[in-house]
């Protein structure tokens, strides 16, 4: 555990080095922005369209992070050897393939709490000029705590995603890791297609195989519920439950996966 | 070359750029009157290629939607307005956020609106707002909407007040719905009914809306004088050609022998006065 998390930490100092958090500058700068000038812009509707671009943010900014951090994590320090001294210490390289991930996560909570904060504060400076009659008519609060279920669930899909890559960088080059972990994001937000392949193919092993890729490829329209947030509808603890369950067994796979292949690499 | 030499050649270029760009100012590049483009019109389509992103796309869609209608209505009076973008747009929209209330509420509006200050697609409108009440059929005021469009765009009383009266059935409907759905059955047709609707839309919180609903009661005033004047007419006096509640004064109407709007008035034109070219 110990070894676990002086990796984590290492990762994270390193992402800090890096200028990843950056991005956190940019995020706050288009939500103040866009503040200001979607009053100007549309009919009504700026807290609305804060909550939308504020969780659009969250989830896009994450996702690059995750992907182009996340591909690199084990691929850089093969690369720069820097992984031969390492596993001269007593680490194993399940501990390192679990360090390096949990080091991105740590990041990655990092972000996404800096930018709820913003989001909160923004919106909370936003609805204090409003009258209380308008804010009755919104479907749902300016500081609606269920948003926080939305970007739980962001968080969510950017751990799922964050494993992906890892997976891919422990025997593809970075290059590869990205437009693998790339086509598997975008292939799992069309997954429920997959679903109904048969509705428009007769060829019953082309339905064979979308029916098992829909079962064996993520899905990551599942974490999706920001409109629900948005427009306070209720989303039900057993599909919250469910949710963090599949995600959870998900990431395990992957990264066994990741353990496995790595422990049969040779650094000799 | 050193290094302060080079810093020195980018602030020079940089400074002839933004000059020549200043420059546009007084060379301006011949205006076109662009009918504008969508480039993604299947909402299907779009849907897909937003990725998990419906939300913020719907937005987008949203603010276009706002940008055509009030860049065609604020045109010099030289350009044909053409709403042709207006609906794609919105259904865009109501496609990539299903509850995006506001877009089916004030499209409708907006669609609905006689030519020229709107494309006067009524059909559009309650195309719109039957996508509305099938995503949320809960919501009482899309069928006030509806039953609102009806009314005053179709003319159609039976039909508005069908959806009154759906609508003051509907969970948190306000009282007044189901006296309207009654009077709009039993004086279909007569000003004081438009006026009560009016009235209604006076009271909301949008200035927008507010200013919408200040025009039509003016015009319903106007209608009211004009009225009178004919009726004067008819019994043989010789009134005088009295001043719109704008203060402009009225004209001569040759097609029905009475006096109507001038189109020199701030109240200009009344419904059905200006017809959209075909």
């Amino acid at each position: 555990m110990k070894a676990v998390r002086a990796v984590a930490a290492a990762v994270f100092l390193e992402s800090v080095r890096d200028r990843v958090f950056y991005n956190l500058v940019l995020f706050a700068v288009l939500l103040i922005g866009a503040s200001i000038l979607i009053g100007q812009l549309t009919a009504g509707q700026d807290v609305k369209i804060i909550k939308d671009l504020g969780l659009a943010a969250t989830s896009l900014f994450g996702l690059f992070i995750a992907i182009f951090v996340g591909i690199n994590l084990v691929s850089k320090e093969v690369d720069r050897r820097s992984v031969y001294p390492l596993f001269a210490k007593p680490i194993t390289r399940a501990q390192f393939i679990l360090g390096k991930y949990a080091g991105l996560l740590l990041t990655l909570l990092a972000n996404v709490v800096v930018m709820s904060v913003a989001l909160y504060t923004v919106l909370f400076f936003l609805a204090r000029g409003v009258p209380e009659g308008v804010q009755k008519a919104w479907d749902a609060p300016a500081m609606d705590p269920g948003l926080l279920v939305a970007i739980g669930m962001i968080y969510l899909e950017l751990a799922v995603v964050t494993a992906v890559a890892l997976f891919f960088s422990t025997y593809s080059s970075p290059m590869l890791s990205a437009v693998f972990t790339l086509g598997i994001y975008l292939v799992g937000q069309f997954n429920s297609d997959l679903k109904h392949f048969d509705t428009i193919v007769d060829s019953a092993p082309a339905i064979a195989i979308a029916k098992a890729s829909y079962y064996l490829l993520p899905d990551f329209s599942r974490f999706d519920i920001k409109l629900q947030a948005v427009h306070g509808i209720h989303v039900s603890a057993g599909f919250i439950a469910t949710t963090v369950g599949y995600a959870v067994a998900y990431i395990a796979a992957l990264l066994f996966g990741a353990m496995v292949i790595f422990s049969r690499r040779d650094f000799k | 070359m050193t290094r302060g030499a080079a810093a020195a050649g980018a602030i020079v270029c940089l400074a002839v750029a933004v000059g020549l760009h200043v420059s546009q100012d007084w060379w301006p590049a011949p205006q076109i009157d662009d009918p504008g483009l969508l480039y993604v019109r299947s909402p299907a389509v779009a849907t897909r290629a937003v990725l998990s992103y419906d939300a913020i796309a719907a937005d987008t869609y949203w603010i276009r939607a706002l940008q055509h209608f009030g860049s065609e209505r604020l045109a010099p009076p030289e350009h044909v307005r053409n709403y042709s973008l207006l609906y794609p747009l919105l259904d865009l929209a109501t496609t990539l956020d299903p509850y995006f209330s506001i877009a089916y509420r004030f499209g409708a509006i907006y669609l609905g609106e006689p030519y020229p200050g709107g494309p006067g697609r009524a059909d559009l409108a309650i195309q719109l707002l039957k996508k509305g009440i099938a995503a949320q059929p809960d919501k009482w005021q899309y069928l006030q909407d509806l039953g609102f469009v009806y009314y005053w765009h179709l003319r159609d009383y039976k039909s508005a007040a069908a959806s009154f009266q759906r609508a003051s059935e509907l969970p948190g409907a306000p009282t007044w719905l189901q006296p309207l759905a009654a009077v709009t059955l039993a004086e279909g047709g007569h000003r004081d009914a438009s006026r009560t609707l009016w009235m209604q839309i006076a009271k909301s919180e949008e200035p927008w809306l507010r200013d919408a609903a200040t025009l039509r009661l003016t015009q319903l005033d106007a209608m009211d004088i004009m009225d009178a004047w004919k009726q004067a007419k008819d019994q043989g006096y010789n009134p005088p050609i009295p001043n719109d509640p704008s203060g402009t004064p009225f004209v001569p109407d040759p097609a029905t022998g009475g006096i109507t709007v001038s189109p020199a008035s701030k109240i200009y034109p009344l419904p059905g006065q200006m017809q959209p070219p075909s």
